[in-house]
């Protein structure tokens, strides 16, 4: 579907290339709440910023919007500096958490508020203010006021107010935070669509890493105000680059171990318990500590006990049926824990109680440095 | 951490529908007894006496003129009220600097200054060698009616700004920054965005100030010169005893301020202000921080050389006190000043008392008012009611309160029939401000946290409490201040001194200048510092 006139009024706009934040920090009093972040969001990129609650990832896109202003560093919409443009200025959409849908004005009013308050005339605003309704699907709501409105409903009001205003730029915090799980998976896939439809440069800010995953082109996840790592979902996915980005970014089962030996073929890690396991070297010194990240669905499980090369024997202890996956929690004979996550429809099933025997291809298991902080702090999300 | 048993108490007893149905009856109750019944009953007792007025048409003509005079100066003033007053409250809740809690407390230095002081300050500040006039050789501003338009909008400009101020804390910013975000320039985001939702607190400041310009009489009288308004038309004709015109004008001051507060409690939720017309490119240039600081800094100036240094000039004198013997001796409370140490505690004990007790019996009304528990046609008649204390003026209040106590209550303790009389006076204040914010509140909150499983009063004291927190105390220091510096009332009341009565004798005994001053500077000084001290700490305590 083409949206002629909404197309030509962004194409009319001053151009967003791209946004870089440049050595940028905040603090609230004594909270340093974004520290010394640099980032480089492409033009028609959907970009998330994804982490815990608390991490800073708000306070970057309002610095973005303009709604705060940095206590140091730059932000550039392409070359030009934007520290000190006011939000209006900024040819920005924000879509809140709360959605900040006007109380006293109906759908329609709140919708072309912006082409109304940026003085488009009344006929392209009309124009494309039912494009944007069109878009979003709520045309026979249009006299419903917020508190008539569902929250998906809502959601989409603000989308659309939003997008309504002709911005290059649309920077949404946690636009489906307040939406029930169904409504959720539906919303982010069709605000992904509208995006792409537009041409628009996308900032989406969630904690919810799956909802990141689905939609982005890529993702920083921040952590304590700072950014741990930017890439694609899948290299987020595939290689992490630190313990908290394997935690938080999918499902990670950790190993702690020191290095036995160390072979042209590899790393010797020796777990808890005696257990050797076979890595990849990535620089690593024998007599390090080091952990081990491996994910749930990496391991190849079988019934029995057969002892071999990077094996881990264990025992089933819990089994749970997630429809499209089956996932196990197995006490290692280490007595650590691990989970594993195998498709419901394919292989054999394990049952409670059983013996089993693990294996991983050491390529695909990440190996980091034990945490000064330790294990546990370090990959807490808050 | 868990709850005292006592709360948790409370909060099961809040929930059965027979105690709830107890304290709303018990709270119209006690409104309709002791807050409504005293100020009007006067006027009601003495009815027939209206036939003196309606006998004579040239008194009914002179009557009415006053009337119209009275409204047509509540009107203008109230309009200038907002105003000024909204920039005024937009800087103090914006505003980034430490010394805007100052200013918060400066602005209401005129509502703790004592009424007739307050005249009296004005009075030598425009009109009197010593003040202005010294400068010009001759009054700057004459008695008459534009000293009392400045008058009235001097005591009247903290109604407006104290009932803003709590309207813009509790505000929620997100609706604005939206709409700066979709492109609005700030004056656009504010008057499309922010003024449209806080349309019930304007709406309730405009009438405080509408009704506390309508009624005052005492400071009116010291500036008023030839000019009559209602109220100085009441005291002329009480002054040699007639009572005809006294009923007359109260009649038709409460008849028609009614209508006029029916009216906006009818029309004022469906008033639509106009938010579709948008001028981008003038209401940006309005928006740029030149214009602000401009803007900020005319509205610095009306609120220094208008409101607070002629609202102090009383005090100015003080300073003289410090290089004579008479710090000393007020310190000391010698001579006069023992007297005035006393009314000094009484003031204050008057105040805190009058303040509690009103917030215990005027927040079950807020919640009737401003949730419409009794249904919406008798809720705005409780309304219009609530509003009537602060109409009737206050010369024909002190008397209908007079007649109600002392004629019938006389075996009452004095002391009683004082806090009787100050809380039908303070009593509007609070409730009007209340109820605006709780009507900003949205029912679903309350019921999201009755579903979450807590009590009406758990309901109370976690969300409507912590999101109302700042228009109930602004609320609290109207009616405190109020207290404090009642004056008219509380002298045909009463035989007990307190300070603003004190104050008032010292003027007509002709005590020195630097006596009253000083007694003035003290009275504000210490009103100013405990207002200052309770608005740290409510603004510190951000949890609850």
């Amino acid at each position: 579907m083409h949206y002629f006139i909404l197309a030509q009024t962004q194409r009319g706009r001053k151009q967003i290339p791209d946004v870089r934040l440049v050595n940028v920090t905040k603090r609230f009093r004594k909270i340093v709440a974004v520290d010394g972040v640099n980032l480089h969001i492409y033009d028609k990129e959907y970009f998330s910023l994804l982490g815990p609650s608390g991490c800073g990832k708000t306070t970057m896109l309002r610095l973005v919007a303009g709604l705060v202003q940095p206590d140091e560093g730059e932000i550039f919409f392409g070359d030009r500096l934007v520290n000190d443009v006011p939000p209006e200025d900024r040819d920005i959409g924000f879509v809140f958490q709360t959605f900040a849908l006007f109380p006293h004005m109906n759908a329609w009013d709140n919708v072309i508020y912006g082409p109304r308050v940026k003085g488009f005339d009344m006929e392209k605003a009309d124009t494309i203010g039912h494009e944007v309704l069109e878009m979003v699907r709520l045309h026979e709501r249009l006299d419903a006021f917020p508190n008539e409105l569902s929250g998906g409903m809502m959601q989409r009001i603000a989308v659309a107010r939003a997008l309504a205003a002709g911005a290059k730029l649309l920077l949404l915090d946690e636009p489906l935070g307040q939406l029930d799980a169904k409504v959720r998976n539906e919303l982010r896939y069709e605000i992904r669509r509208m995006v792409r439809d537009l041409d628009l440069t996308a900032i989406h800010v969630t904690h919810d890493q799956s909802e990141a995953m689905a939609i982005s082109d890529r993702i920083a996840v921040i952590k304590k105000g700072k950014v741990l790592q930017v890439g694609t979902p899948e290299e987020l996915y595939m290689n992490p680059k630190s313990i908290f980005v394997a935690h938080f970014i999918g499902e990670s089962n950790f190993l702690e171990g020191y290095v036995s030996s160390i072979s042209s073929k590899g790393a010797i890690l020796e777990l808890r318990g005696g257990i050797k396991v076979q890595t990849v070297n990535k620089g690593i010194k024998k007599g390090e500590r080091m952990v081990l990240a491996i994910r749930p669905e990496t391991f190849v499980v079988k019934k029995g006990t057969k002892k071999d090369k990077n094996t881990i024997l264990g025992t089933i202890e819990k089994v749970t049926f997630e429809g499209t996956n089956m996932r196990y929690e197995i006490r290692l004979e280490n007595q650590g824990l691990i989970v594993i996550v195998k498709p419901s429809m394919i292989g054999e099933w394990f049952n409670i109680g059983e013996k089993v025997t693990l294996r991983f291809p050491p390529e695909k298991a990440h190996v980091f440095a034990y945490p000064e902080v330790g294990l546990r702090e370090e990959i807490v999300a808050e | 951490m868990p709850k005292p048993k006592i709360t948790e108490a409370l909060d099961k007893l809040s929930s059965k529908t027979s105690i709830k149905n107890t304290i709303y009856m018990l709270s119209i109750v006690i409104f309709l007894t002791l807050i409504l019944l005293p100020p009007v009953l006067g006027i009601i007792i003495k009815g027939g006496s209206i036939q003196e007025v309606l006998n004579q048409p040239e008194l009914m003509s002179e009557a009415l003129n006053s009337i119209a005079a009275s409204f047509a100066i509540a009107l203008f003033v109230s309009f200038i009220d907002v105003i000024v007053g909204i920039p005024m409250a937009w800087m103090i809740t914006r505003g980034k600097s430490r010394w805007l809690n100052v200013l918060d407390t400066l602005s209401d230095i005129p509502f703790i200054v004592p009424t007739a002081t307050l005249g009296y300050s004005l009075l030598i500040f425009w009109s009197k060698p010593g003040g202005l006039s010294s400068l010009f050789g001759a009054p700057f501003v004459s008695p008459g009616w534009l000293l009392v338009i400045l008058l009235h909008f001097t005591f009247s400009f903290p109604v407006v700004v104290r009932t803003m101020v709590g309207a813009l804390l509790d505000y929620k910013l997100e609706y604005e920054q939206a709409a700066r975000t979709l492109g609005a320039a700030p004056l656009t985001a504010d008057r499309t965005v922010t003024f449209p939702i806080l349309k019930h607190s304007l709406i309730a400041s405009f009438t405080l100030a509408f009704a506390r310009s309508l009624s005052e009489t005492g400071a009116t009288m010291m500036v008023a010169g030839a000019f009559v308004n209602g109220p100085i038309f009441i005291k002329n004709y009480i002054g040699i005893g007639e009572e005809g015109p006294l009923v007359f004008v109260s009649f038709v001051l409460l008849a028609f301020s009614s209508l006029i507060f029916v009216t906006i409690r009818l029309l004022g939720p469906k008033l639509k202000m106009p938010v579709k017309k948008v001028w981008p490119k003038n209401e940006r240039k309005l928006s740029s921080s030149i214009v602000a600081s401009s803007r900020n800094s005319v509205t610095l100036l009306i609120f220094f050389i208008i409101v607070l240094i002629p609202s102090l000039f009383v005090a100015i004198p003080a300073f003289e006190a410090v290089f004579t013997g008479v710090l000393p001796e007020a310190l000391g409370g010698l001579g006069v000043w023992g007297d005035y140490w006393q009314s000094i505690a009484l003031s204050y004990f008057l105040g805190t008392v009058v303040t509690l007790l009103n917030v215990v019996i005027g927040l079950p009304m807020a919640i009737i008012l401003a949730r419409r528990k009794i249904g919406n046609g008798p809720s705005a008649v409780l309304d219009m009611l609530v509003n009537i204390p602060i109409i009737v003026p206050s010369v024909a209040l002190g008397a209908s309160l007079a007649i109600f106590w002392r004629e019938n209550f006389a075996f009452v303790p004095e002391i009683w029939l004082l806090i009787f009389a100050h809380l039908s006076i303070t009593y509007p204040y609070f409730v009007r401000s209340m109820s605006a914010a709780v009507e900003r509140i949205s029912l679903e909150l309350e019921e999201a946290g009755r579903t979450l499983g807590a009590k009406p009063l758990g309901v109370f004291r976690t969300i409507i409490f912590p999101l109302t927190k700042y228009s109930m105390f602004s609320g609290a220091i109207m009616m405190f201040t109020r207290s404090v510096s009642e004056t008219g009332a509380t002298l045909v009341v009463s035989n007990l001194v307190t300070a603003p009565v004190l104050l008032v004798n010292w003027v007509k005994n002709g005590v020195p200048t630097a006596t009253l001053g000083l007694g003035c500077g003290f009275l504000i000084l210490f009103s100013f510092i405990i207002l200052l001290v309770l608005r740290l700490v409510v603004r510190r305590r951000g949890t609850y």
